[in-house]
This record gives structure tokens, C-alpha cells and sequence, in this order.
């Protein structure tokens, strides 16, 4: 029953019960996608049921495989919303197909996660990106749908950039600067645009604002940012020298498993929340990592009903740092991440599903 | 009319006839994410209250809405 997972403190639960609860829920997914979605149970099907990777209750699909195939657990009509990820130059952007009940889900999952960092009141909100990311209602890209999801969390919403050429609006900005002084605001963008079109032309604008205890949350990746050597560290630093944000939240999440993120804590780790989990698993054999191995992450969500996105192995590669035991005294499992897998190591994982998927079979 | 209506109505840029204490969030085109946060700064600014977050999240039909305006003591 996913009421549970609600009705339990999001980072409060010891291994065991939350293994419990986890491993109900996720088995229950697993049987409901296999008898809802037909090119589901035909991949699932392909494997002795000994033999399905990641385990029987939960067996992992590739994340690239809603990039070739529209996996779907819904009648048509019942998708009210499909979202889709920018997707890395070109490849096929994956299309994730939203009922009411998932988005609802969605939607109340990350509102348990945030407010437990930035607390139940909505502060006033800056938003590090232009506004027209967030036209297109029907179909969002997941940076669209990552922002409009956030703002929930915020109100006198002011966009921190003018349009496509990036450039700082400076009205947005001083009107913050001038209404919120010396109080708590709270912004969100992805990292990149972050440091590099908010904190680096308000650098290169010799320019400081004036907010104290606000709060950045961002996320996205650090591809571009390891490549000019930026490091988590780093970019707190500035941010909180510059924009005076002292706390910044990095979180890590995809679009095929929106709701339930991974957010880092003040301690610097990412944390898995009740309604997630995570998994490091060896490339070789996919047998399940140890504490501070490096290997290949896998995600768990109890959100995905409309489409069969509960458990996913990813590109990124990543390794778990505990369990039960961060300096900050939340519960569940803390990671972090390594970057990308090489070209090679993904095309062998995506191999292990080669086998044929009915086109147009989704419900 | 009834004040919550107009500003449904308003928000959702749809003629009042059409919000009923049934209408469901996300079950129109027309009541999406989007327009739910312009719904929100209308209740606020109408009612002079601010909203929790929670509060955001719980505005699944116009029966709920005004369920929780009653929480504000705002005569809904």
C-alpha cells in the first residue's frame, strides 16, 4: 500500500523495516507493470525467473530503454501528460507517460523530501533559469518539469534570467535584492546554469547579493562543471560568498523517476528517501556492490505506476558510503556519484535486453 | 457568485458554469501545474493569507479548496 509510505517519517526508518516495506511494494509494481504493460512482461519474460537481473521482486530495465520503446501501463486516455528528457546529443529523448495517480504521487513524494529540508512555509522564490522553459503545458522537458515541480515550494516567484541568451534580468533580481534583504529566500536551477550564467556573470558584475540563510537547491549533473574542475566544494563556496546561499542541496533524480530524488544533505551525502532506494552493482556480473566500491547505480522508486519505472539501472556511475550512519542522523542508504559510465559499459548493459519488443505494443 | 468560483474560474480561465465542487486538479487541460501556483497567488491575494505548502499539494478539487481556506478562517 503506497498510503504507508506516507504516513512514515522520509528518512526515519532503520534497514530492515525499510526493506520490508520497500521490497512489498516494489513486488506489487513488479506484477502490476508485468500484467499491464505487454512489452514489459515480453522483456521479463525472456529471462528464467531465476535469472532476471536485479532480482525477481524487482528486475532493473536499462534507463535507455524509454528511449527506444514507449513503455506504457495506462490505457491511452488515461496519459494526461508525457514527459520527455533533453536527452544527450543524439540519442532519442526518453518519453515517460504520466496518469493522475503517478503525478499526484509524484508531487506529494517530493513534497515530503523538500519540506524537510527547507521546512512547511514557502519562501519567497528565485528561479535560476528564463521563464519560457515552462510554456509548453502539455509537454514538458524535464528541466520545464523540474522547475514548475519546484515552485511549489515557493512564492513571489521571480525568474532569474531573461531568455534564451542567458543574460542575468537584472530587474528580477533587484527587486529580490530590494523586498527580501537579510531574509531567507530559496532558489533553484540546474548546476550549470547556476554557476555558470547566475554566479559567474554576477562575479564577472562585481555584484554581491544581499540575502542571509537563503536556500539554493540545484540539480542536473556536474559533467560540464568537472570539466572546468568545479567541485561540489567549490561551487558552495561561491555560492554562499556571492549570492549568500549557506545552504545548497545538490540532488540527484531523473525524469523516469521524478518525485522520489536524492537529496544531499549537510553533510555533503546524497540520501535515499523512504519512497527510494539504491543500488551499486558490479558491471561485470551485476552482483550487488559493498559499501565504498564503485559500480553502476541502480534506483528504486515505489512512485511509477503508469509506466514501468520502478526500478532502473542508469548510466551514471556511483558508490554507497552507508547506511543508517550519516553525521547528519538521517536514516537509509548515502552515495555518491562518479560521473557517467564509458560508451562501452552502457552498450553492454543495454545488450543484456537485446532481446525483440513488440512495436506499438504499449497499452 | 460564489467567491471561490470566480477565482477558480479566473485562474483557470474558464467560464464559472464549469467549476463545480467536483472539478479535480489534473483533470482538465486547463487545471495543470501551471495553472494551480496562478490559483494559489489568486486565493492568496483574495483571502490575504499564505498558503503552506501542504496546503498546495491538498488542493486536489474545488470541495478541497475550500476545505482548507475554512482551516484560514477564510470565508470561502
Amino acid at each position: 500500500m503506497i498510503e504507508e509510505f506516507f504516513e512514515q517519517p522520509v528518512y526515519g526508518l532503520a534497514k530492515a523495516e525499510k526493506a520490508a516495506l520497500l521490497s512489498r511494494e516494489l513486488g506489487e509494481l513488479t506484477r502490476h507493470h508485468d500484467a499491464a504493460c505487454a512489452p514489459y512482461h515480453s522483456i521479463l519474460s525472456a529471462y528464467p525467473p531465476d535469472a532476471l537481473p536485479g532480482g525477481s521482486v524487482a528486475p532493473f530495465l536499462p534507463v535507455s530503454m524509454f528511449k527506444m520503446h514507449s513503455l506504457s501501463s495506462v490505457p491511452q486516455e488515461q496519459i494526461f501528460k508525457t514527459m520527455t528528457s533533453s536527452g544527450t546529443t543524439g540519442q532519442a529523448p526518453s518519453r515517460i507517460f504520466l496518469d493522475a495517480e503517478t503525478a499526484q504521487l509524484q508531487t506529494r513524494a517530493l513534497t515530503r523530501i523538500v519540506t524537510s529540508f527547507i521546512g512547511p512555509k514557502r519562501l519567497p522564490m528565485l528561479i535560476i533559469d528564463h521563464p519560457s522553459v515552462v510554456k509548453d503545458r502539455r509537454t514538458f522537458s524535464a528541466r520545464g518539469a523540474g522547475i514548475l515541480g519546484l515552485m511549489t515550494f515557493g512564492r513571489d516567484h521571480r525568474f532569474a534570467l531573461k531568455d534564451e541568451t542567458m543574460e542575468l534580468d537584472w530587474e528580477s533580481i533587484e527587486y529580490f535584492a530590494q523586498k527580501y534583504p537579510d531574509s531567507p529566500i530559496f532558489a533553484f536551477g540546474f548546476t550549470f546554469m547556476v554557476w555558470q550564467h547566475f554566479l559567474q556573470q554576477l562575479k564577472a558584475a562585481g555584484r554581491k547579493l544581499p540575502f542571509a540563510d537563503a536556500i539554493l537547491i540545484h540539480s542536473g549533473g556536474w559533467k560540464k562543471l568537472e570539466a572546468e574542475k568545479v567541485s561540489n566544494d567549490i561551487f558552495k563556496g561561491v555560492a554562499k560568498d556571492i549570492a549568500g546561499f549557506s545552504r545548497v542541496h545538490n540532488f540527484y533524480g531523473m525524469v523516469e523517476q521524478t518525485g522520489s530524488v536524492f537529496m544531499e544533505c549537510e553533510a555533503g551525502r546524497l540520501h535515499a528517501p523512504l519512497f527510494a532506494d539504491i543500488i551499486i552493482r558490479d558491471p561485470q556480473d551485476w552482483r550487488e556492490c559493498a559499501i565504498g566500491e564503485a559500480g553502476v547505480i541502480q534506483v528504486l522508486s515505489v512512485l511509477p505506476r503508469s509506466y514501468p519505472g520502478h526500478s532502473l539501472l542508469t548510466e551514471d556511475r556511483g558508490r554507497l558510503l552507508g547506511e543508517d550512519d550519516c553525521p547528519c542522523g538521517r536514516m537509509g542508504k548515502t552515495f555518491e556519484v562518479l560521473g557517467r559510465l564509458p560508451k562501452a559499459e552502457v552498450r553492454g548493459c543495454s545488450d543484456t535486453f537485446a532481446q525483440p519488443v513488440p512495436q506499438g505494443a504499449a497499452a | 457568485m460564489d467567491k471561490l468560483v470566480e477565482i477558480v474560474a479566473k485562474s483557470l480561465m474558464l467560464p464559472a458554469e464549469k467549476i463545480t465542487e467536483e472539478l479535480k486538479y489534473n483533470s482538465i487541460p486547463e487545471w495543470d501545474s501551471v495553472a494551480h501556483m496562478a490559483l494559489v497567488t489568486e486565493l492568496e491575494d483574495a483571502y490575504g493569507i499564505m498558503l503552506e505548502t501542504d496546503d498546495i499539494v491538498g488542493m486536489s478539487s474545488v470541495a478541497k479548496i475550500r476545505e482548507i481556506l475554512s482551516k484560514y478562517d477564510a470565508a470561502a
